[in-house]
């Protein structure tokens, strides 16, 4: 039939199944995607428009170049492609699935002369013997064989590997699995972010596209956030925060996560990924009268006042982590009963015994200071996750199987003679010609010394 | 000896093989070819050794903090030209054709010398987002990828230059000159096929291991950044390789540039992306 006398539905089909369209697809893909990486996508208008100017933004908007992942064409071609990947399976699997229920058990007359993988062998052992001895020598390379009798001759049969008939098809299926996954995850899932300030909690948490707030339906906590450093070096290690989740109030579990090692609780995971300051820093101080000798330690934020002793009060006016390499330090004024305030002063944490040239009512140590953090964590719910996994490994699995085994099969037919029987043997392969042709030279090799071998047996 | 110095040795003894395969191809003594394939053993084995060593070394300068050499631009580069020499070696191992050579060794010579003159080659501690076992995995999958299609590429060279010649000469006696030597060419565009057969379901664990990492670390597998983007175009282009010589029937020249403009796009996406268009984004970004 040529092309003109097929209906247009037969032509439609045949485009979607043919291969040519999956070449063209998967190219069309890579040189469609690359606009993506050349192409800020997301980006704020503005910054488009300072790059390009305002028409070239209104064009990649009309083609939707800014979010092109997403854009309807680019959707379109993933479809298209999906489409093509199931008709293709529709039409091409009875056939792969008819070697498996109807294995030729007897060898045509086309196999026996016509195959690049032939022998004859000559043998005293009448065609029952021959054929249980065939059968024998056969069984290390291709498992157990059937046999068959037909018009007089007796038929062997064995294959190995028919599997990897299948491996196009899984891995075919293992792309429709993850795109499947991905969807899942698109719909039911969501991509979120949340910044925790260390001792809070929090039930809510931002969704990163719509801005949104999402509801987690538990609460999380965060009761210590960390950064370590490499010894010797600012180069941060870690960034671990202790989460707590709550529900209704009750504990129920507690992880220390870092980055590269998140938690998930209902689903969904919590990842370390940023931290920064929030708030003024807390400091301890400890302050000594210099008249009675008492101490008295003083917790301050910076910017607020804390009660001393007999109505003095301290504040923190500012705070460094590390003065020109004296280490942290903090300008403090004190507050008489009065309220006089003093002018300010300079306590450093290593050097604590300076204060007391001071001469003042109290002399000020500063003990040791918190800076407060927030933990910023992404949060992600994706029911589709597994599901992608799935389709990963099958994928693996799938291309493996089709790309290094083939579908090897070897026929025998046993005629009598009237000096024994005749033993024709054909052989292939499905993929890998020149491999198998070199291993049915030796498996040809096996078979005659085999059976001149127990020819001999019994002369002998 | 430290690692640094094992490699510049490693990168002499490469550029020996090289010479020695150039040699082979002019003056066809099949003892320069095996004294060739020596050299090339004798050079892949001093840089395992070397990478044993560095990756001992990160201990002794991170104490527990140490890691496989496989973090940073220039290990990875290094890591590229062993795989590449791993492959080839196993080819030379399979067919004894030993003016691939001329052609493959080039690939991991150029790559020795651009790590040791011009990379940075301190073991310097992970920032927290690297410390993972699945980096390792990653980088030891992509980079076997890539050294497969590497081969496959110089394969398709060797396909191009002697395809062209042949078609052109004339009568019964073989062909003569440097091209006389090289494999015929329907070995040559079955090894292309076959390098790519390799890289292909390595360069998939290499996508999908860096997935599995991504969604461990920041819960997304697949965010469509460049250089995700770009490793997924090149699986695109070896698909369709791949299904173009299957049920296409597609071999010889149009297989040879598919195979070539392969490479380029893998070249890109491991050195392209970073320098290229990580410049065109800060630009973007930093106004
Ligand atoms: C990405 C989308 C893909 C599409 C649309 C696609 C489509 C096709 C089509 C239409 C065929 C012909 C089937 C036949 O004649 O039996 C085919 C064959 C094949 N495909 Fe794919 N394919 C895709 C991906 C892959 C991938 C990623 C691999 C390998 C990992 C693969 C491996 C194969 C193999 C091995 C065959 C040959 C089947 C055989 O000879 O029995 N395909 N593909």
């Amino acid at each position: 039939m040529t092309d003109k006398t097929k209906s247009p539905i037969d032509r439609t089909w045949d485009f979607l199944c043919s291969l040519k369209l999956t070449i063209i697809l998967l190219l069309l893909l890579a040189v469609t995607s690359i606009i993506g990486t050349v192409l800020q996508q997301n980006a704020p208008a503005a910054e488009y428009i300072r790059e390009y100017g305002e028409s070239n933004y209104k064009l990649f908007v009309s083609l939707q170049f800014t979010d092109m992942y997403h854009s309807f064409w680019f959707i379109g071609i993933l479809a298209l492609f999906s489409v093509n990947l199931i008709c293709c399976s529709i039409k091409n699997f009875p056939r792969v699935w008819k070697f498996v229920r109807e294995p030729m058990l007897v060898a045509s007359s086309g196999i026996l002369k016509g195959s690049a993988n032939r022998t004859e062998i000559e043998t005293a052992e009448a065609p029952a013997e021959a054929a249980r001895h065939l059968s024998t020598v056969l069984k290390k390379e291709f498992g157990s064989s059937t046999l068959t009798e037909a018009d007089g001759k007796l038929y062997l049969f064995a294959q190995k590997g028919i599997y990897s008939r299948f491996g196009a098809y899984i891995t075919h299926l293992s792309i429709l699995i993850v795109m499947a996954g991905a969807i899942i995850g698109n719909l039911w899932g969501y991509k979120a972010y949340v910044n925790i300030i260390e001792g809070t909690s929090t039930d809510q948490v931002v969704s990163r596209s719509s801005r949104e707030p999402i509801d987690l339906g538990f609460t999380v906590r965060c009761d210590d956030f960390d950064v370590s450093y490499y010894p010797n070096s600012m180069r941060p290690k870690d960034y671990n925060s202790d989460l707590v989740v709550l529900e209704d109030g009750v504990e129920i579990l507690r992880k220390r996560i870092e980055v590269n090692d998140p938690l998930t609780y209902k689903g969904i995971t919590f990842y370390q990924s940023s931290y920064g300051p929030a708030g003024n820093p807390i400091l301890k101080l400890q302050a000594k009268n210099n008249a009675t000798g008492e101490t008295a330690d003083v917790t301050v934020q910076q910017g607020r006042f804390a009660q001393v002793a007999d109505g003095y009060s301290v504040a923190v006016t500012n705070f460094v982590e590390n003065d020109r390499n004296f280490g942290p330090a903090a300008g403090l004024i004190v507050s008489d009963p009065a309220g006089k305030q003093s002018a300010p002063f300079p306590v450093w944490q290593r050097f604590a015994d300076l204060d007391t040239k001071r001469n003042g009512t109290f002399t000020f140590t500063l003990v040791s200071f918190d800076m407060p953090q927030y933990t910023g964590l992404q949060v992600a719910k994706d029911p589709g996750v597994n599901i992608v996994w799935l389709g990963c490994f099958l994928m693996i699995f799938g291309s493996m199987s089709a790309f290094f085994f083939s579908h090897k099969r070897v026929w025998a037919c046993i005629e009598e003679t009237p000096k024994g029987s005749q033993i024709v043997i054909a052989a292939n392969a499905h993929r890998n010609q020149p491999g198998f042709a070199l291993a049915f030279e030796e498996l040809q090799q096996k078979i005659e010394n085999d059976f001149k071998n127990s020819s001999q047996q019994k002369e002998g | 000896m430290d690692s640094n110095q094992l490699f510049n040795l490693t990168t002499i003894v490469y550029f020996a093989a090289m010479v020695i395969y150039f040699i082979y191809i002019a003056s066809r003594n099949n003892k320069i070819a095996l004294a060739g394939t020596l050299v090339t053993l004798l050079g892949f084995l001093m840089q395992t050794a070397a990478l044993g060593l560095r990756w001992y070394e990160s201990y002794q300068i991170l104490g527990e903090d140490g890691r496989a050499p496989l973090t940073n631009l220039y290990e990875s580069v290094v890591f590229f030209a062993w795989s590449t020499v791993l492959i080839y070696l196993i080819i030379d191992y399979k067919y004894k054709q030993r003016t691939i050579g001329a052609f493959v060794i080039p690939i991991a010579l150029f790559s020795m010398l651009w790590a040791q003159m011009s990379l940075h080659a301190g073991i310097d501690p992970l920032v927290p987002a690297l410390q993972s076992n699945w980096l390792t995995y990653h980088v030891i999958t992509c980079f076997l990828g890539y050294a497969g299609f590497a081969v496959a590429c110089g394969v398709s060279i060797m396909y191009l230059m002697k395809i062209g010649k042949e078609e052109k000469h004339q009568g019964d006696q073989p062909m003569g000159g440097i091209l006389g030597l090289f494999p015929s060419t329907r070995i040559l565009d079955d090894l292309n096929y076959k390098a790519i057969m390799v890289g292909f379901p390595l360069l998939t664990l290499g996508i999908i291991t860096g997935a599995a990492w991504a969604n461990y670390a920041w819960g997304t597998y697949w965010s469509w950044d460049p250089k995700e983007t770009w490793s997924l175009i090149v699986w695109f282009i070896y698909a369709a390789f791949i299904h173009a010589r299957f049920t296409r029937g597609w071999v010889g020249r149009r297989a040879a540039w598919l195979s070539i403009i392969g490479f380029a796009a893998t070249l890109f996406c491991y050195l392209g992306v970073n320098l290229v268009l990580s410049g065109l984004h800060s630009y973007g970004s930093g106004g």
